[in-house]
């Protein structure tokens, strides 16, 4: 009897413990609760990458990944906990999906040594690597999107925008305030009028705000969405028949789930783009050969190819790409958190990268370095046709307005550094 | 006219078509605390369960699909047939109705002669089980819900209204969704109303309502009349996700309406009928002239907090709520 419970107790040590020689990718995800139809695509399309790479390439440099998926339900106390619950696994970077998780796991991840990637949400002065020395938040942040959304519209009017209105519609978080700053202060350089509105949670009733546009018709809506909020917000302004070529989204209100319950009042919607939409790349032959076809696909396999699949795709491929980066400094394929901050830092992706890996033309090119952890700020624009129920890219790669968004940048990292007894690196 | 009065009477005209929306929800709550004084934490969630039913059953959607394929390695996702939407909606009122026989069986008819705040413990857990059942069995995915009701702005009541103010007033907006729910929920008040006051099953609602012993002394059915109860506000509750659902698509989201209908119950009052829709249309107006009025001046996104307020100072003056029965307890 001694014996055999000995043998229990070994077993469960064993399979409880740390297993070995594999590269643990956390994936906070929310597969349940308000934001599923959005956390379900991503990791989908996060699983999916690294399914390819154990199952094409063996892993990464030869070490396997092991995907440790944790349910967060968009919720940041539980998204706290799957941190916790998981940090001890050897976790290499965490990618919260969640603008209040990472504030979250900011301190957590720097205290720990544990680099935490933010892509295109968190908290936007982190691309300040001299103060953050483990977050990262590349390829773009928040206030590259606004400004990357103004100099759209200002390509679309000649470069003029003097008098024109803007409104920006926002999500009243944390989340939906963060570009009204950099928006104020463009405003003060181009010379538009700036209104914002604010919508609260969950923004199921926006009919006070759609009135209001239509009180003050602005030549520009911009919208810092996200869940029921964008869907409800497309469809009050198809319904005051606002010019929806006008209205433009950040890169978190421009998914299919935005647009399709709104039908063909969604037709000329336009939003920011990380990186392209849809499946017509070489990446997506081998992902049915050792993904789809193998029955090994994430979910129910029937996301690919939407935006946010692709950007979770995105998220495990630069994930992918720094662990790589990782072991090539070090010269181990086993990799520690420590290490994969070092690959994360030294980052640099080219076009000509990215069509190696079976995806030209999907993803800025950008350079990651001790000071800029936000890589390049570029985005594209994209605008959905309802008839085909497709987005389209409409724009090549727009750059941010550096001058403004470094400025603000470091006001607002060199507080927090003060607030946190920070000495600057990178020097 | 001047514009900016032209402005208020259309969001006052916008804040009762809101308020009947927002009454159409409460109506689920007023129901089943009428009959037994259950404050349902699930109504929400009903709402949701209901329309993702509807659409599921109109889009020939294999339920609990991913389940079965995820056990049997199978790839089953639609029956390949189109439902209409006449035929899905009774075929959801009957899934409805099912839904409400089980939670009489197994989880109200266990709790008789429970405290209030067991039975209202017991609809949070239902609330929880019905989220996640509901996504099991017709996934969690943004659903489109096309019954044929329409949307957007009237063109006829703009067209006929421009001209009232000076040439920055475009006539008033009202959304023909809107126009429709009201309709909708004109009829259903009338129909309950009705149903509770000349039919005998209605008649032996109300007596349950009253008292439950002195109901099952002349043999009423405790039982029957629950499912009856908990199938109407089954029934609300899919015409309230159907409203809604057209107006967000099918999600999550729609179990959160239910928050909109407490201030509209608190002032309304929790067991009638017409006070929700009275509750509804004051709510309504309400928050929507505060947000137009002194939104602005406080940096706007007034209206959720608003609503609790408004409900609040009614409660002062009238704790029953407007409509709601005056409690008098005798020593």
């Amino acid at each position: 009897m001694k014996k055999r419970l000995a043998t229990i107790a070994l077993g469960a040590v064993m399979a409880a413990g740390p297993a070995m020689a594999d590269l643990v990718m956390p994936l906070l995800s929310y597969r349940t609760g308000p934001y599923a139809a959005n956390g379900i695509p991503f990791a989908d399309g996060m699983t999916d990458y690294f399914t390819l790479l154990n199952e094409r390439d063996g892993g990464i440099g030869g070490v396997p990944v092991r995907v440790l998926e944790c349910e967060t339900g968009y919720n940041t106390e539980k998204g706290v906990e799957c941190y916790e619950s998981t940090k001890g696994e050897g976790a290499l970077v965490y990618q919260p999906l969640s603008t209040g998780i990472t504030y979250q796991l900011i301190p957590k991840g720097t205290a720990d040594g544990v680099p935490i990637h933010s892509m295109g949400y968190g908290r936007t002065s982190a691309k300040n690597g001299k103060v953050f020395s483990h977050i990262f938040n590349y390829p773009a942040n928040y206030w590259d999107g606004a400004s990357i959304a103004i100099n759209h519209i200002l390509d679309v009017n000649g470069g003029d925008i003097k008098g024109k209105k803007i409104a920006l519609v926002y999500h009243n978080s944390a989340y939906g305030k963060e570009p009204i700053r950099t928006l104020e202060e463009l405003a003060k350089i181009h010379g538009y009028e700036f209104s914002a509105l604010p919508v609260d949670h969950p923004g199921q009733e926006q009919k006070s705000q759609w009135l209001q546009i239509r009180r003050e018709r602005p030549d520009y809506v911009l919208m810092w969405g996200w869940g029921v909020m964008n869907q409800v917000a497309i469809q009050e302004a198809a319904n005051i028949r606002f010019p929806m070529e006008n209205f433009i989204g950040i890169w978190w209100s421009g998914s299919e789930n935005d647009v399709l319950p709104v039908g063909d009042g969604a037709h000329g919607y336009k939003a920011l783009a990380l990186a392209n939409p849809g499946a017509a790349y070489p990446i997506y032959d081998d992902l049915k050969t050792h993904v789809y076809d193998a029955g090994k696909s994430a979910g129910a396999g029937d996301q690919t190819g939407t935006v946010l699949y692709n950007r979770g795709m995105y998220a495990a491929l630069l994930a992918a790409e720094a662990v790589k980066k990782a072991q090539e400094i070090h010269g181990e394929a086993d990799i520690t958190p420590a290490m994969m901050r070092d690959g994360m830092e030294a980052l640099s992706l080219s076009e000509e990268d990215m069509a190696a890996l079976g995806l030209p033309d999907f993803g800025p090119a950008f350079t990651v370095t001790c000071d800029n952890h936000g890589g390049g700020g570029l985005g594209k624009v994209q605008q959905w046709d309802a008839k085909a129920k497709t987005w389209s890219v409409i724009t090549d790669w727009i750059e941010s307005d550096k001058s403004v968004i470094d400025q603000l940048v470091a006001e607002d990292s060199a507080a927090y550094a003060s607030e946190n007894n920070i000495e600057e690196r990178c020097n | 006219m001047p514009d900016q009065f032209l402005f208020a009477v259309e969001v006052t005209l916008n804040g009762l078509m809101a308020g009947v929306l927002y009454a159409l929800v409460a109506l689920g709550f007023v129901l089943i605390f009428k009959a037994s004084g259950i404050f349902n934490f699930a109504q929400g969630v009903m709402a949701l369960f209901a329309a993702a039913t509807l659409v599921g059953i109109m889009d020939g959607q294999v339920p609990f699909s991913h389940l079965i394929n995820s056990i049997f390695g199978t790839s089953v996702h639609h029956f390949g047939w189109h439902v209409p939407a006449l035929l899905a909606i009774l075929l959801t009122i009957l899934v409805m109705v099912a839904l409400a026989w089980l939670v009489q069986y197994f989880v109200m008819r266990h709790l008789v002669n429970q405290e209030p705040i067991i039975l209202f413990m017991a609809t949070i857990g239902l609330a929880y089980f019905l989220e996640g059942f509901s996504d099991l069995m017709w996934g969690s995915e943004i659903k489109t819900l096309d019954v044929g009701l329409p949307q957007g702005g009237s063109f006829w009541i703009e067209d006929l209204t421009a001209g009232l103010g000076s040439d920055n007033f475009y006539g008033f907006f009202i959304d023909r969704l809107d126009i429709v729910a009201t309709v909708i929920a004109a009829v259903l008040v009338v129909a309950l109303v009705a149903f509770s006051q000349y039919t005998k099953q209605g008649r032996a609602m109300r007596a349950v309502a009253d008292d439950h012993q002195a109901a099952l002394s002349v043999g009423i059915s405790l039982n029957f009349i629950w499912v009856l109860v908990w199938s109407l506000a089954g029934f609300v509750a899919l015409v309230a996700g159907i409203v809604w659902g057209t107006k967000s698509g099918v999600q999550f989201s729609l179990s959160l309406i239910a928050l909109k209908a407490l201030p509209v119950l608190m002032l309304g009052g929790f067991t009638s009928i017409p006070g929700a829709i009275v509750g509804g249309l004051i709510i309504g107006v309400g928050e929507k002239l505060f947000e137009f009025a002194i939104g602005p001046l406080v940096g706007g996104a007034t209206e959720n907090w608003f609503a609790y307020v408004l409900a609040l100072i009614f409660l002062v003056f009238r704790p029953q709520g407007l409509f709601g029965e005056k409690i008098i307890e005798r020593v």
